[in-house]
């Protein structure tokens, strides 16, 4: 497509904007490779209209046993919201509380190699590994219950707060950590004076943020047996309660859309 | 009294930025140091207080080897030398009196800076500086809320909160209007008057330097290529520290230096903007 043109004095007329892979071969052989691999991935996993025709009546069947919902139960519900919104504020102070020494840890600017590369290595663990996954290792560990959902989302949490905040503790002004460094300060007032007031409001939005996730975040883990209002969402499924089900989902629905709200309006205060 | 002998920086990039500078002030001297951009005037005040490593030589300071102490000691010694920066370099997100106070860090304990109460006497000292550089009844207010001029006036306050020994001034005027310029240096020359310390303050402008130093040193590509009285910079020393050009409309006559004088009194009119 791009043949070598022959340097004239005369003007060029035509003009094509850059490839992406400058060379034609190679372009068009990555495109026919995807549809290929596309193709190839579609048959392997076996989709087709068929099975999915198939499967609409007892899909219909498992929505109509779903309402209308029950709230014969509502004590169930009401405890176990109760205790996902617990796990979600406490988890989110010790996440902050954990957070903030390890952001400080993870930015280039401030800590001593070692102290970095073992910072962003927890964070990296730590943010790998979807909540879920993480909750199963502590219900395996500690047991099932609220106790594992928290640990949870504290590893959750201070792995989030950690990677957000460094990279706002990395793009300080320096000449403000320089000035109070010249005053005589040892480090950890040169934190207080020079880094903190700089990325106050970045943390505080940050822990409002993940005081939301966490909300959401421990509906879900139930499931995987770590306590909260997910935990009687599961034990409703594995009971065919299905209206109960539904019940349960209605609320969390709700939960989480309160969270929702309170937490974009907290931030939009402190901007 | 500040010695400064062989001085000399070599950054990791390789880059030498200086390359052994002598320099003794004795007594309460106005020192500028005048030169161009990347001849090493911050590198030089840096080193002083060693917020820039110096790679070899000694800065001595009334007896102590500065570049001989550990990190302890050294922080000890920071606490005698106060520092004025180009930017300001104020915490722009408090206030006008935690950024003076800030000035007191190295001598209050972790709590009391953590909680924000200082000892009286240090209050005390914050609040007659901050009416000693025009501005009283800003304590309050945000470093962020305040223009360059009252900026730089707070970053002078933190740097004599400290009880300095020495003042070390980058481009203290460089973010400034010509006429704020004067005003500051000015107020720094005053106070280093006052309290009978030395300064070396960077600077730019080479007329300003002539007008409110007691000595100019030069500084070019390192070294220190002129040292005298601020009468005695003329057109060769000019072209020696910077490189050829018609210095004829930059240097000061020497009949202006009686105007400054007749100036306005150091307390400039920024009072008409007090809440």
């Amino acid at each position: 497509m791009t043949p070598p043109v022959p340097p004239t004095p005369a003007p060029e007329l035509t003009w094509e904007p850059p490839h992406l892979i400058p060379n034609f071969w190679w372009r068009w052989a990555t495109v026919l490779g995807l549809v290929a691999y596309l193709a190839y991935a579609s048959t392997a996993l076996d989709l087709n209209w068929a099975r999915f025709v198939h499967g609409l009546p007892r899909a219909w069947d498992f929505i109509s046993r779903m309402v209308p919902p029950s709230f014969e139960r509502w004590e169930l519900i009401v405890s176990g919201g109760l205790e996902s919104l617990r796990m979600a504020l406490i988890s989110s102070f010790i996440g902050v509380v954990i957070g903030v020494p390890v952001a400080v840890g993870a930015s280039r600017n401030l800590s001593p190699w070692y102290v970095y590369l073992l910072s962003r290595g927890y964070i990296a663990i730590s943010r790998t590994f979807p909540e879920v996954i993480i909750a199963i290792l502590f219900v395996k560990a500690f047991g099932f219950g609220a106790f594992a959902g928290t640990l949870t989302l504290v590893a959750a949490a201070s792995g989030f707060i950690g990677k957000l905040l460094a990279e706002d503790i990395e793009d300080i002004d320096p000449g403000q950590v320089e000035a109070i460094r010249a005053t005589g300060a040892g480090g950890m007032k040169v934190l207080l004076y020079g880094v903190f007031p700089q990325v106050l409001p970045r943390l505080v939005g940050l822990a409002i943020y993940r005081l939301d996730i966490n909300l959401r975040a421990s509906t879900i883990i139930g499931i995987v047996g770590a306590g909260g209002i997910g935990s009687a969402l599961f034990h409703s499924f594995k009971r065919y309660d299905y209206d109960f089900t539904l019940a349960i989902l209605l609320v969390i629905i709700a939960m989480v859309m309160v969270a929702e709200l309170v937490s974009t309006e907290l931030r939009r205060r402190i901007q | 009294m500040l010695q400064v002998e062989n001085l000399v920086k070599v950054y990791p990039s390789g880059e030498r930025a200086l390359k052994g500078c002598n320099l003794t002030i004795e007594g309460a001297q106005v020192v500028a140091m005048i030169g161009p951009s990347g001849s090493g005037k911050s590198t030089f005040i840096r080193c002083i207080n060693r917020l820039v490593e110096p790679t070899e030589g000694r800065v001595v300071l009334d007896g102590v080897d500065v570049t001989a102490l550990g990190m302890a000691r050294l922080r000890r010694m920071r606490r005698q030398m106060g520092m004025i920066f180009q930017e300001f370099n104020l915490v722009e997100r408090l206030t006008v009196m935690e950024n003076v106070l800030s000035g007191r860090l190295g001598y209050v304990s972790f709590l009391r800076a953590l909680l924000r109460r200082y000892p009286r006497q240090d209050i005390a000292a914050a609040f007659r500086l901050l009416e000693r550089v025009g501005l009283a009844g800003y304590h309050n207010n945000r470093a962020d809320a305040l223009s360059g001029g009252q900026r730089q006036r707070v970053g002078i306050a933190r740097a004599l909160v400290q009880q300095p020994k020495i003042l070390l001034v980058d481009e203290p005027t460089s973010s400034l209007d010509p006429k704020t310029s004067r005003v500051i240096l000015r107020l720094i020359t005053e106070l280093a008057a006052e309290r009978e310390i030395p300064a070396i303050i960077n600077i730019h402008d080479v007329s300003l330097a002539q007008a409110f130093a007691h000595r100019v040193v030069g500084l070019s590509a390192g070294e220190i290529v002129f040292d005298g009285a601020p009468h005695q910079v003329s057109a060769e020393t000019l072209n020696a520290i910077y490189g050829e050009e018609d210095w004829s409309r930059t240097i000061r006559p020497v009949t202006e230096e009686g105007e400054e004088t007749a100036d306005p009194p150091a307390t400039p009119p920024i009072a008409a903007g007090v809440p």
